[in-house]
């Protein structure tokens, strides 16, 4: 009984959602190289993680500003 | 060297050569899942350019096609979530014109709610099972998990579909 409900269901299926086009009709190759521009230009949220965390530190312990560039 | 040893050494023309070779399969297999081509064809650049990033983890002795597919798939699943209810069946695919075109669009809109009702794996599956007639084994390897674990992803969405559909399918039935 349950098979020939999951074949009903399919059949159902079938005849009422309308095929895909799956055929790509254009060359994606130029979003391809926008994207790569895109997230070169990205800076790594670790980047903005770390640069939040240095300048956390040097709000709480000013006295390390002068190491910091000592050691720049 | 061969290509896929290029691109894993991150050579932007062996990237580029497998990028044009496979673009419309990997277009083809997330349109089916997400049925929206300019959808599709985002997803596409978006897994493409996973994959350039990756390019160091990838072993060159492995299947790029499965790999792209799987990592295409992961990126068709998290659109799913996002886009949570939405399940667009018609605009991008309009269907054969039928004699009664109100009942047709109704029945449609029907089957689009029961889909949303799907959670995102189990659409995936079932899009994929159900309407696409993909083999369990294709959808196993797209989707990281074993054949037993799309079945039954498939007999849950199968469960959830009759019940939400019954009436349509049986109408459907006795049509015949």
């Amino acid at each position: 009984m349950n098979e020939q409900n999951d074949r009903e269901l399919r059949e159902f299926l079938k005849s009422h959602v309308p095929n895909v086009r799956d055929g790509l009709e254009r060359d994606l190759w130029p979003d391809m190289l926008r994207r790569m521009e895109r997230g070169a230009r990205q800076v790594p949220w670790f980047d903005w993680a770390l640069a939040g965390a240095v300048a956390a530190a040097l709000l709480l312990f000013p006295r390390a500003i002068p190491v910091l560039f000592y050691h720049l | 060297m061969e290509l896929l040893e290029r691109f894993a050494a991150g050579e932007m023309d062996a990237f580029e050569a497998l990028f044009r070779q496979f673009q419309a399969e990997v277009f083809g297999w997330v349109v089916r899942i997400v049925r929206e081509r300019a959808t599709a064809e985002d997803l596409t650049v978006e897994a493409f350019w996973k994959m350039y990033r990756a390019h160091a983890r990838f072993d060159p002795a492995g299947n790029f096609a499965g790999w792209a597919r799987r990592i295409a798939t992961n990126l068709a699943l998290d659109h799913l979530r996002r886009a949570k209810h939405e399940v667009p069946l018609e605009d991008d695919f309009p269907a054969p014109a039928r004699p009664d075109a109100s009942v047709q669009r109704e029945t449609r809109e029907r089957i689009a709610l029961a889909f949303g009702e799907l959670s995102p794996k189990l659409r995936v599956v079932a899009t994929l099972a159900l309407v696409e007639d993909v083999p369990h084994r294709e959808i196993a390897e797209a989707l990281g998990i074993s054949e037993s674990s799309v079945r039954v992803r498939s007999f849950r969405a199968t469960r959830i579909l009759r019940e939400e559909l019954k009436d349509l399918v049986a109408n459907h039935e006795r049509a015949k």
